[in-house]
């Protein structure tokens, strides 16, 4: 049908071919992009007969165009006629699949996979399997490394004896001659693995996998170590330790660090894999091990699991191994050397709380969170403070709070920025952990500092945690606490003072609702627009675009009309420019036009929010303003 | 946004304010030096941790007072005694026994080199043993991942004290005279030439120093292994190329090879020919080439040297990885093709001059004058500038456009007087070809304008034409649900209206 058009001899394929050819590089990924653009002008017929085989001809070029091209053919089956003609698309794929160019075989391996499917079971056997054969016995490793994504593809969906095929082929490659081969092998041995039957689980793939994970090469050896998360899962309960945990134990004591590494970081899939038996008697004392490693990478990718695997230990006799074999080894990493180390643990130590229950947590682990709200490296501190809310729940703020000021009020005090801006954002989530007494008392104070700090982003940062923390204990106490100390930095000698000021009427007065606005920000905000730094005088016209939507239709008509045509009027160029945008420009009319297309072609569509009330009100004033200019 | 004017009033702007102590003053967070020296441990410790239980050391006799009878026996106890390690990371312990492992190690460093008849069969095992174990290692996380060899100063190997001695042990081992590859062989095998290579990463450059010359020696020695470094090299090279990107003995190895290449025989092997063509022109499209580019281009240019017929698949290949962003790197390219334009073969120059051509007008327009500027020193190289004017008329046609836009846009004086002068040396050589190319400039570049609009035409009228088969599959789709639900067609056009209704309204 799609051939049927009958303009198409408009494009004679050489035009097109032409600029899939062009000399300019950019021009030909641009045509090689739009490829379906061209492939439906030529129509299905000749896109099989003609363009397919120029593409997979031509396939030398710039790995960028090719890596587009490879993208292309994955999503090409209607453009050659449906699937039963999707096997026109191997032989282009079947070349990309060789080039050198990582990226450009994983796309071209990724649309191979993606076409596979859309293969009927004969096609499979007759173009999709050869092809596979061919990769996986190629010259060159490239070949043979993209060959190793294929097979789980093709095999569930063939008859046996080509299974067997497949099976000899994978084999083969788990030991091929060049590194790069077995690693791909390896990395995709889980998967492989997952279509297999389980007698050849058994057979085959046990093998490959205690082949591959004592491999002369740490690069291999790693990659094996995940594999055995899918083999393991696979594998009845009472053949995992004859099958799997020789291999697993040897790889937790591996020599290279890399390999400890991705046990470590592999552990609580590792864990749920292999069961809560095998856990208890082997699992415990690796992840001991694990956890006093002597490269620090190791420790730390172990101690990011602590938690987890607390979490999934069985339960019977959980606390028990917490408290007898694990909770030492985390006394240590405490004080460890490295901050890594350190910081990991923080960023789940607290977690251990609910685990433990409210006696345990405040007789062991809380010592333990105070010396780390005391560690000298601020990461350490922050990963504990933002965790908060798990020790809440089981013992209650209070416990901590006394050492929890200090950390706070030094972290918020640091000489590193980044440091003072984690620390702003986790201020909301501790007000309403603290209470509003507590946070009046003690940390209100530090809110404000940071208002007039001397980095733009901290002064920035410090104008939303306003809004979160009013949004969080109401306009009343906004009013009370806040609201005047904002104002009253409107005549601060700084200008950049008086901007925060407008900085944070924009951002809370939403929150603080009309009347706040209209009766006590309003009017510091047009007093500023007589403010003599031109800086400040924009702001007003942009604070007063924010906040309009809020104020009602007679402040604006009488009081910021007339304050905003004097401003457009300004002897400054930006002044002008803002005053003006803030005139005729709603604030939020994106939500008053949907695109015409979406609403033809997605019928089904949820029906779009119609309570844009305050900005029509906005725009009719706004309206009114630009005519009398 | 504050930054978009500064008042002139302006009290304090926020830099002037800020006072920090200087050495966190970047960006306030420590900078990478502060943050190596308070960890700078766990280097080497992942080699001391797989010693069961430290043994102490006794000094033995010296081997220069020792009877001949029982000089074997004795070189070969020391040799057993060096094969205990130490931790280093821990500066003051054991150091009885360092010391006495060091004065071992001199001794017997002392001892291949300059006594005759040392080296004898059962000595061999134990000689490598005791390399082994003292140089084979997992080598330790970089304490920096992102360490650029360029900017960053490499993290030291700490047992370096003994580390050297032991590497200085296996190269007066190798460059005895009484050394027999024979017995050699059956010790220094696949195994130990694949972990010698693994160490090549080391970040530390004395022990990469070390580990070039001796690997060469081994190369040179010990024939039967070269067939599989050569490979073993190549996988290293694949692995930096196509996953990693990281390993730091590239440079080295690269040495080493230039001096293979250098004694390969002729006619070239297409071992050695893939080699060239899949391994080394695709190492140059690594980020960090400046590290190891002198010794790449030199490697080229051996092979050229060679056999000039691969010339065509060097340039070729350089064309195809041609730096898009790098500048820095496209100078780099630049001074490579230099030094394969000086030694090149007039014939294999007609072959790639017009490809090279155009990426030189490509370099000449760059907007970067470092990369301009380079690419026109061509002309002041005397062979290349013989080369140019013998093919005058492929390469004038080819630069003309770009030389005679170039020089009246460019930003630099520089690079525009050197144009100037590119130009002269043109207009000198073939003054007809010269006039008739700048009468036909305008025509020319009219030509492509129009091409130009042709080609937007032609994408204008596909995409039209796409549009309106999408426009027919949807009606179709929309067709066929209005049978099955004739309420869902009501629904958009309503919006439709509603929308259009509503911005009219506004």
């Amino acid at each position: 049908m799609a051939g049927a058009d009958g303009d198409d001899s408009l494009y004679p394929i050489a035009v097109l071919i032409d600029e899939l050819r062009n000399e300019d590089v950019q021009l030909r990924l641009n045509s090689i992009k739009k490829l379906s653009t061209i492939a439906l002008a030529l129509g299905v017929e000749r896109t099989r007969t003609e363009l397919l085989p120029f593409l997979t001809d031509t396939i030398y070029d710039e790995d960028e165009v090719l890596l587009a091209l490879a993208e292309q053919l994955g999503n090409f089956t209607m453009l050659v006629g449906g699937p039963e003609y999707v096997h026109c698309l191997l032989p282009p794929l079947e070349s990309l699949a060789t080039v050198e160019e990582t990226v450009v075989r994983d796309k071209a391996v990724e649309s191979l996979r993606k076409i596979s499917q859309e293969h009927s079971p004969v096609d499979l056997e007759v173009h999709f399997e050869p092809l596979v054969k061919r990769l996986a016995s190629g010259d060159w490793f490239t070949s043979r490394t993209s060959a190793c994504g294929l097979f789980s593809v093709c095999y569930p969906r063939v008859s046996s004896t080509v299974k067997a095929e497949i099976r000899q082929h994978f084999r083969t490659l788990c030991s091929d001659d060049t590194p790069m081969v077995r690693r791909a092998a390896a990395s995709k041995l889980g998967e492989f693995a997952k279509v297999l039957e389980l007698e050849y689980v058994k057979s085959d793939i046990i093998s490959l996998f205690t082949a591959l994970a004592s491999d002369e090469q740490d690069s291999v050896r790693l990659l094996a170590v995940e594999a055995c998360v899918s083999i393991a899962t696979l594998l009845p309960q009472e053949d995992l330790e004859t099958l799997v945990m020789p291999t697993l134990r040897q790889a937790a004591e591996d020599k290279s660090w890399r390999v400890r590494y991705m046990v470590a970081d592999k552990f609580s899939e590792l864990q749920k894999a292999v069961g809560p038996e095998i856990t208890k008697n082997d699992l415990v004392p690796a992840f001991q091990n694990l956890l006093k490693d002597c490269e620090a990478e190791v420790r730390a990718a172990a101690a990011n699991k602590v938690k987890e695997f607390c979490e999934n230990l069985p339960e019977d006799n959980r606390e028990q191994i917490i408290m007898t074999h694990i909770l030492p080894c985390v006394k240590e990493l405490v004080s460890d050397t490295n901050q890594h180390v350190k910081s990991a643990l923080a960023s789940v130590i607290m977690g251990l709380s609910t685990i433990l229950g409210k006696d345990n947590t405040i007789e062991h682990l809380l010592p333990l969170f105070l010396a780390q709200l005391k560690d000298e490296c601020p990461e350490v501190r922050l990963n504990i403070i933002s965790n908060l809310d798990c020790v809440n729940e089981v013992i209650g703020i209070r416990q901590l709070s006394q050492s929890l000021l200090p950390a706070i009020v030094e972290l918020a005090e640091d000489a590193k920025w980044r440091v003072r801006l984690a620390i702003i954002e986790y201020m909301p989530l501790l007000a309403g952990q603290l209470g509003v007494e507590f946070f009046d008392e003690k940390l209100n104070t530090l809110c404000m500092a940071w208002l007039i700090d001397h980095v733009y982003a901290i002064r920035e940062a410090a104008t939303c945690n306003l809004m979160k923390l009013v949004e969080k204990f109401g306009a009343e106490w906004a009013q009370n606490t806040i609201v005047p100390k904002v104002l009253g930095m409107a005549n601060d000698p700084n200008y950049l003072h008086r901007m925060t000021t407008l900085f944070c009427i924009n951002a809370l007065s939403k929150a603080c609702g009309q009347e706040i606005t209209t009766k006590q920000m309003l009017p510091v905000v047009l007093k500023m627009s007589n403010d003599q730094v031109a800086n400040v005088r924009f702001n007003v016209a942009k604070s007063l675009q924010k906040i309009g939507p809020i104020l009602d239709s007679n402040a604006l008509q009488t009081e910021v009309k007339p304050v905003l045509e004097k401003l457009a009027s300004d002897t400054d160029m930006d002044v002008k420019y803002f005053a003006q945008e803030a005139i005729s420009v709603p604030p939020s009319h994106s939500s008053l036009f949907t695109p015409l297309a979406a609403v033809i072609l997605e019928p089904q569509s949820p029906q779009r929010t119609t309570t844009f009330s305050p900005s029509v009100r906005w725009k009719v004033l706004a309206a009114d303003g630009a005519t009398s200019c | 946004m504050e930054t978009t004017k500064l008042p002139p009033s302006s009290p304090s702007s926020p830099t002037t304010s800020f006072s920090v102590p200087s050495a966190e003053k970047v960006d306030g967070f420590p900078r990478r030096s502060m943050r190596r020296a308070r960890q700078r441990r766990s280097h080497s410790s992942s080699q001391f941790r797989y010693q069961s239980s430290q043994v102490e050391l006794t000094p033995l006799p010296l081997l220069k007072d020792a009877p001949v009878a029982e000089l074997h026996d004795l070189f070969c106890k020391k040799l057993q005694q060096c094969c205990v390690l130490f931790d280093f990371l821990d500066c003051v312990a054991d150091l009885k026994g360092k010391e006495i492992k060091r004065a071992a190690l001199n001794e017997l460093v002392e001892s291949v080199a300059t006594s005759r008849g040392v080296l004898i069969e059962p000595l061999y095992p134990e000689a490598i043993k005791m390399i082994s174990v003292n140089i084979f290692r997992t080598l330790p996380p970089s304490e920096n991942p992102e360490f650029d060899p360029e900017e960053d100063e490499p993290t030291l190997e700490a047992s370096w004290p003994h580390l050297q001695l032991v590497y200085e042990f296996f190269l007066r081992f190798l460059e005895s005279p009484d050394f027999q590859p024979s017995m050699a062989k059956r010790y220094v095998d696949q195994k130990f030439v694949l972990q010698l290579l693994e160490l090549f990463d080391s970040e530390d450059p004395r022990e990469r120093e070390y580990l070039k010359t001796i690997l060469h020696r081994v190369y040179g020695k010990l024939l039967g292994l070269r067939a599989y470094i050569r490979k073993q090299i190549n996988n290293i090279f694949l692995r930096f190329i196509y996953e990693t990107e990281h390993f730091n003995g590239v440079a080295e190895l690269l040495e080493i090879l230039g001096s293979i290449i250098n004694g390969f025989a002729l006619p070239l092997k297409s071992e050695h020919k893939q080699f060239l063509v899949r391994v080394l022109i695709p190492l140059h499209t690594a980020k960090s080439l400046s590290i190891f580019h002198a010794q790449l281009a030199y490697c080229v240019v051996q092979f050229m040297e060679k056999d000039a017929t691969v010339t065509e698949y060097i340039i070729r290949g350089l064309l195809k990885y041609w730096p898009k962003t790098c500048t820095q790197k496209e100078v780099m390219f630049l001074g490579e093709i230099e030094e394969i334009l000086d030694v090149i073969e007039p014939s294999q120059f007609m072959r790639i001059q017009e490809p090279l051509f155009k990426q030189i007008a490509a370099c000449i327009s760059s907007p970067h004058f470092q990369v301009a500027e380079r690419a026109l020193y061509f002309w002041n190289n005397e062979y290349i500038l013989s080369l140019i004017e013998e093919n005058c008329q492929v390469i004038l046609p080819l630069v003309f456009a770009t030389l005679y836009r170039v020089s009246k846009e460019h930003w630099n004086q520089t690079i525009v007087s050197l144009i100037y002068n590119v130009l002269k040396t043109f207009m000198e050589m073939n003054s007809k070809l010269f006039d008739d190319l700048t009468a036909s400039y305008k025509v020319e570049k009219q030509k492509e304008l129009k091409r130009e609009r042709e080609r937007a035409e032609l994408w204008r009228g596909l995409e039209e034409y796409q549009e309106r088969r999408m426009q027919m599959l949807t009606e179709a789709a929309r067709n066929q649900r209005n049978l099955q639900d004739p309420k869902t067609i009501a629904e958009p056009t309503n919006r439709h209206i509603d929308a259009g209704a509503g911005t009219f309204l506004l």
